[in-house]
C-alpha cells in the first residue's frame, strides 16, 4: 500500500529557510539544514528545496546545501529554483537531490522535460507549476510567480506529462500563503487527467486542507511550509488525524 | 571495506552518506582489482536500464559484477541490472538473479511508483532482515518492476504484486532505497554490512 506523503517546504536564500505570503514578504525562519534535521526526527516524508538565491553565487551555493542536507537526513527530497539546464540537474542529483524541480526554464524550454528524463530517469523531473487564476483562465506563472506566461494551466500540464515529467507540483498562487485550503478543484483535474503523482502546494492551514486534498481531490502529497516552520501544526499530529480518518500514512 | 561501485548512479552519494552515518568505511570505485579485493559491494543504481548497463561495459565492470563471490547489494536500478533482462531499452542485463524486468502500466496506477509502500519481509531467515518487522514502509522510486519469482524474499503491492527484495547465492537486492527509508532502511544496509 502506497503512503500519501507530507512535505515541509523549505523556501531557501543564501542558506536561510524564508517564506513570503503570496510569493512576497519573506521573513527568517531558520537554518536550513538544521530545519531539515528537525522535520525528518518529526516523520516527514520527503522534503523540498526552492532556492530564491539570486546572487552570482547561487549555483554553489545551492550545492552545498544538497551535500549538506544530504548527510543529516535519510528520506528523498528535491531541489529546485532557477534550474536552467542538464548540467545543473546533474549536479544536483550527484550531489545527493533524489528529484529536481523545473519551472521557468521547462515554460521557456519545453525539450529540457524530455532531455531530463531520458537521461535521469522520470522519476527525478519533477514538474514545478504556479498557477493563478486570471479571468476565467488558469494561467501559468514563471519566475517564483512574478511573470505571467501565454500557457493555459491545464494545457501545460498535459504537455509536461507527455514528455515525461515524473511528478508535479502544483502551487495555486490564488491560495498560496491564505490558509484557505489547496485548490482542489484544479488538483481534482490534474490527478483526473495525468498518471503521474501530484504534489499540492499552496493554501494549507488546517490539518482538515491535508484530508481533503488527499480524500476529496486524491492528490500523492500535500506541501507546506509555515504550518510547519512556526509549528503551528506537529508532522505527527497531522498524520495521526490522517490515519484516523482512512488515509495510509507511514507513522 | 565496502567497495561501491561508481559508474555513474544517481544515488551514489546518498548510498555513501547512509554508510557513514553508520559508521562503514567505503570505497566509490570503479577499480576492477579494489572491487575484487573488497568484502562486500554495494551496486548503486538510478537511472535508465540498457545505458546504465552499457556503462557497465564500458568500465569493465559486468564481468566482475558476474563472478564475484563476494556478498553483494544491488539497489533500486542496481537489483533489476542483476536480473536477466529489462523491458527498459530492452536491455541484456548481468544475469546472476533470475527474472525480467517489466513495465508498470501506466493506465493501470500511476507511474513512476514513488513514495513510501507498506513492503512485507516475507523471508524470515534473510540476514538483510534481521530484527526488522514482518512489514515496513519504504521509499520507492521506478517505472519497472521484477515480478515475483521463487527467489523473492520480500514483496511490495503497486497494481499488483512485484519483488521488493530478491536473493541468490551472494547476490541481495532490494528495488526500495535504504537510504533514503529512515531507521528501517538503515537497519537494511546495517544487516547486510553486518550479517550477509
Amino acid at each position: 500500500m502506497l503512503a500519501k506523503r507530507i512535505i515541509p517546504c523549505l523556501d531557501v536564500k543564501d542558506g536561510r529557510v524564508v517564506k513570503g505570503t503570496n510569493f512576497v514578504n519573506l521573513r527568517d525562519a531558520g537554518d536550513a539544514v538544521e530545519l531539515a534535521a528537525r522535520y525528518y526526527e518529526e516523520g516527514a516524508d520527503e522534503l523540498t528545496f526552492l532556492d530564491i538565491t539570486a546572487s552570482a553565487e547561487k549555483r554553489k551555493t545551492l550545492l552545498d546545501l544538497v551535500v549538506a542536507v544530504g548527510k543529516v537526513i535519510r528520506i528523498p527530497f528535491t531541489v529546485g529554483g532557477g534550474v536552467s539546464e542538464l548540467g545543473d540537474l546533474e549536479a544536483l542529483l550527484r550531489a545527493g537531490a533524489d528529484k529536481v524541480s523545473l519551472n521557468t526554464a521547462i515554460v521557456k524550454r519545453p525539450e529540457l522535460i524530455t532531455e531530463a528524463a531520458k537521461r535521469f530517469g522520470s522519476q527525478a523531473v519533477v514538474a514545478a507549476v504556479d498557477v493563478k487564476n486570471v479571468g476565467d483562465r488558469h494561467k501559468v506563472f514563471v519566475k517564483g510567480g512574478r511573470e505571467e506566461t501565454d500557457r493555459e494551466a491545464k494545457a501545460w500540464c498535459l504537455e509536461a506529462v507527455d514528455r515525461g515529467a515524473g511528478e508535479f507540483l502544483l502551487t495555486s498562487m490564488d491560495k498560496d500563503g491564505a490558509k484557505t485550503g489547496y485548490d482542489l478543484e484544479f488538483l481534482d483535474w490534474l490527478t483526473a487527467n495525468v498518471s503521474v503523482p501530484v504534489v499540492a502546494s499552496g493554501g494549507a492551514g488546517k490539518r482538515e486542507h491535508f484530508l481533503e486534498a488527499f480524500r476529496d481531490a486524491r492528490v500523492d502529497a500535500c506541501l507546506a511550509a509555515s504550518l510547519f516552520h512556526y509549528q503551528e501544526l506537529n508532522i505527527q499530529d497531522l498524520k495521526a488525524y490522517l490515519r484516523e480518518n482512512g488515509v495510509v500514512v507511514r507513522l | 571495506m565496502i567497495a561501491l561501485i561508481d559508474y555513474g548512479a544517481g544515488n551514489s552519494a546518498s548510498v555513501g552518506n547512509a554508510l557513514e552515518e553508520l559508521g562503514y568505511e567505503f570505497e566509490l570505485t570503479a577499480n576492477e582489482s579494489k572491487i575484487l579485493a573488497a568484502e562486500k559491494i554495494i551496486f548503486p543504481g538510478v537511472g535508465e536500464a540498457s545505458s546504465a548497463m552499457a556503462t557497465l561495459q564500458r568500465l569493465n565492470l559486468s564481468s566482475v559484477l558476474r563472478m564475484t563471490n563476494k556478498p553483494t547489494l544491488g539497489v533500486c536500478l542496481g537489483m533489476q541490472l542483476m536480473a536477466e533482462r529489462s523491458e527498459e531499452g530492452d536491455a541484456a542485463c548481468l544475469g546472476v538473479v533470475p527474472g525480467e524486468n517489466v513495465a508498470f502500466d501506466p493506465n493501470a496506477v500511476n507511474t513512476p511508483h514513488m513514495g513510501w509502500s507498506e513492503t512485507e519481509l516475507t523471508d524470515r531467515d534473510n540476514p538483510l532482515f534481521r530484527d526488522a518487522p514482518e512489514r515496513a514502509f519504504f521509499y520507492y522510486a521506478h517505472s519497472y518492476y521484477l515480478p515475483v519469482g521463487e527467489r523473492t524474499t520480500a514483496r511490495c503491492d503497486y497494481g499488483g504484486p512485484f519483488t521488493a527484495s530478491i536473493r541468490k547465492d551472494n547476490y541481495y537486492g532490494v528495488q526500495f532505497h535504504p537510504e533514503k527509508s529512515g531507521r528501517e532502511g538503515l537497519r537494511i544496509l546495517k544487516n547486510f554490512v553486518e550479517f550477509c
